[in-house]
């Protein structure tokens, strides 16, 4: 039996406790006792104590793209950013829609013993939109998938997405959808309006995002099913969803980190580094996701972690890859948007970034500091600031759109089952095997 | 000035100043010496990504009067799709001893990312990049102008000119609306609503949807081409219907005020943006453009590189 205490760990209702965990499982927290650090002890210096953060949108690029990411430096960034858990998103190489791939990456995350590696399985068949993958066989696999998605392309075919809602009930799955229309967004670039004009660069209206999202909305209403709507980035958007809560349907959503701060004007410049899908879009759109994620429209933040390798941003903006970096600058990136700004506590902070992801993925071992549960625990330091360097992600990729800035909150900590794989904010090399 | 990547870059007065010297120049270039050897030794490469033999002769032309040497690269198409990076043509041009490299791509943005990502250290013009700037085509249009209404030489408040046609996919004209206000002209931009940008009225211009109610106000017209891969795209119904609406015909020739002129970039569709008679009649003034084209962008390359006018007489 292995038995190790983290002591003066302050909880978000300010008490400074000390959490004992055996064999990767949390044995005790009681009031500190004031004792000495020994051992495997860790004294966490009264900061701040939070469960795992919970990822349910992150590309980890394999298969097929390892030179962008693998499983296992994708998982280095996890806990470097304070997630305990990711949910690997489909559009690998091969796209993993059959029982095979998901148990390949999800073999693929207990080899690396750094995360939980949770797969999202394909709706489609090739993510192409035409015929169902066999989802139910995804779901009865060795993996457990329960949350099926497309992403990277929308399921804009209305009766597949019906069929889809529905179908996933028998074992309650979740669909989460890309919104983007396709024939309103072919060869789209950035967010449609004064910058795209000006820009020259054919614009992603916010329409496209918004039709799909509304049309989603009904039909889960329609067949009472379970609808989880990706990365949310305007406020119509947030709007839609809004309403949809009011009605009781059940809809969930989630915001990037980047979409929280970044807006359309960084692609003056042409730096196709701030080049993601759905774009950046505008201050005005900020606003309402950052009222959105406060008030509880938004359910959770998802990072969409989307690696690349540098050929594929050192280009046109218009030949470069969608997508940016999350891991690693998560966290710190919501402080800056929610936190000091006032609008959300570090309570409410741990609900959308880790309780609730992992109710809406069903991944019951995490969002949870208790006796019994599995020690997944971060230990951040909340008063401390850092500038994020492309140079020393731990991701194999460096497209982070933070470089260079200065960031509030840092991860000093990670436990995975008590394992401790982050220690004062270095990667320790252990695994929990 | 360093590079010439967009109008916004450059401030009225250093507008003007390109376009005193390209007349200085053209002025120069006039009699029997057609070439000054003001930039021999100087390397300038053309790396034309997207098709333009007009606008590479007319660089070409600029750099040979100015006796520079001059090196054509062409590549149709997305330069990654052939599996070479922009990147790599551009450092490899460089090896070759480029001072400046004029580049025409098809992808907005091309031009700034080659003068910004530290790739390399010549300079760069930017002959046109996707559908968001041609710089040099907006003050050869400028120099036009001014030619022809001289009182306007440095000002020109007072002018109406109304860009005419797709404003959406048009660099030429995003170019000249930024050159034009900034000058003191009055603009307007006019197109079927499928056409004209989102927020267009935040580049100080008017915006309209019919030609008819503004052409006999204007000083100057600009008809732009309709590109052959919007005609089945819906951005309007049928090429016949685009003419009747927007199209420089007859009938609206007929009611331009008298001093107006008839611009347009080239090359021209005859019977769809302009009619015939518009193309030819006196009032045209697109050979104008070309031939000024040339002495804008001598201008352009002399002051980049930063040539002397008069120690090499
Ligand atoms: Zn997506």
């Amino acid at each position: 039996m292995s038995t190790f205490t983290l002591h003066n760990a302050r909880m978000t209702d300010n008490h400074i406790v000390d959490v004992d965990v055996t064999d990767g499982v949390i044995s005790a927290i009681a009031p500190a006792r004031g004792q000495k650090s020994q051992g495997l002890d860790c004294d966490a210096n009264k900061n701040l104590l939070i469960p795992g953060l919970v990822d349910l949108h992150t590309h980890l690029r394999q298969p097929g793209k390892e030179g962008a990411e693998t499983v296992l430096t994708g998982s280095q960034a996890a806990v470097k950013g304070g997630y305990t858990a990711v949910s690997a998103m489909a559009n690998t190489s091969p796209v993993a829609d059959t029982a095979g791939v998901v148990e390949q990456v999800a073999r693929l995350g207990k080899d690396a013993g750094l995360c939980d590696v949770f797969p999202i399985g394909a709706v489609t068949q090739g993510i192409e939109g035409k015929a169902l993958a066999e989802l139910s066989a995804m779901a009865q696999s060795a993996a457990g998938v329960r949350i099926f998605s497309d992403d990277g392309n929308c399921v804009s075919d209305p009766l597949l997405m019906r069929r889809a809602l529905e179908y996933v009930k028998t074992f309650g799955g979740v669909i989460a959808q890309h919104a983007q229309e396709p024939r309103l967004t072919v060869g789209a670039q950035m967010n449609e309006g004064l910058v795209s004009s000006a820009l020259g660069l054919t614009g992603w209206p916010a329409v496209a995002e918004e039709s799909i999202i509304a049309r989603d909305i009904l039909l889960a209403h329609h067949v009472g099913s379970r609808l989880h709507i990706c990365h949310l980035t305007t406020k119509g958007g947030v709007e839609l969803v809004r309403w949809a809560k009011s009605q009781g349907i059940s809809v969930t959503a989630e915001v990037t980190p980047h979409h929280l701060i970044l807006t359309d004007e960084s692609a003056v410049g042409y730096n196709s580094v701030f080049k993601v899908n759905p774009p950046l879009r505008t201050t005005e759109d900020v606003q309402a996701l950052r009222d959105g994620l406060a008030d509880g429209t938004i359910d959770i933040v998802a990072t969409d972690h989307a690696p690349h390798p540098n050929e594929a941003k050192e280009c046109e903006w218009s030949a470069a890859a969608f997508g940016m970096l999350g891991l690693e600058t998560s966290l710190s990136a919501v402080v800056e948007s929610m936190i000091v700004t006032k609008k959300i506590d570090w309570a409410q902070l741990v609900e959308r970034m880790s309780i609730t992801p992992a109710k809406i993925g069903g991944y019951s071992a995490h969002g949870r500091i208790e006796v019994g549960a599995p020690a997944h625990l971060v230990v951040v330091d909340t008063e401390a600031t850092w500038t994020v360097d492309r140079a020393t992600t731990a991701s194999k990729s460096s497209n982070t759109p933070f470089h260079g800035r200065t960031l509030p909150a840092r991860v000093m900590h990670t436990y995975f089952h008590g394992v401790h794989v982050l220690q004062d904010g270095q990667l320790t090399g252990k695994r929990y095997e | 000035m360093q590079n010439l990547l967009s109008i916004d870059d450059i401030t009225a007065s250093q507008a003007l100043n390109i376009l005193d010297t390209a007349k200085e120049l053209s002025r120069l270039t006039e009699g029997s010496v057609k070439k000054l050897p003001t930039l021999r030794g100087r390397t300038i490469v053309n790396l034309f990504f997207e098709d333009s033999t007009r606008t590479r002769l007319s660089f070409e032309a600029a750099a040979k009067r100015l006796s520079a040497d001059v090196i054509n690269f062409s590549a149709k198409g997305s330069s990654v799709s052939k599996g070479e990076s922009l990147k790599d043509t551009a450092q490899t041009l460089e090896a070759m001893g480029a001072d400046l490299m004029v580049i025409r791509h098809p992808a907005s943005g091309a031009a700034h990312l080659l003068a910004n990502s530290g790739w390399i250290s010549a300079k760069v013009v930017n002959a046109g990049d996707g559908t968001h700037q041609h710089p040099s085509q907006a003050l050869l249009d400028a120099y036009t102008i001014r030619d022809h209404f001289p009182e306007h030489r440095n000002d020109f408040t007072g002018l109406h000119i109304a860009i005419v046609g797709d404003i959406l996919h048009s660099r030429v004209a995003r170019s000249n609306a930024a050159l034009l206000t900034s000058l003191g002209a009055r603009v307007t931009v006019v197109g079927p609503a499928t056409l004209l940008p989102l927020g267009v009225e935040s580049w100080g211009v008017s915006v309209s949807y019919n030609l008819d109610e503004i052409i006999e106000h204007c000083d100057a017209v600009m008809m732009l081409r309709v590109q052959s891969e919007r005609m089945n795209a819906s951005f309007f119904p049928s090429e016949r219907e685009y003419a009747r609406d927007y199209g420089l015909t007859r009938s609206r020739l007929g009611s331009m005020k008298p001093t107006s002129i008839i611009m347009h970039p080239g090359p021209m569709n005859r019977g769809l943006e302009i009619c015939a008679e518009a193309a030819d009649s006196p009032r045209s003034v697109v050979l104008k453009q070309v031939k000024n084209g040339i002495s804008v962008r001598m201008a352009i390359l002399y002051l980049l590189l930063g040539g002397s006018i008069e120690g090499d007489n």
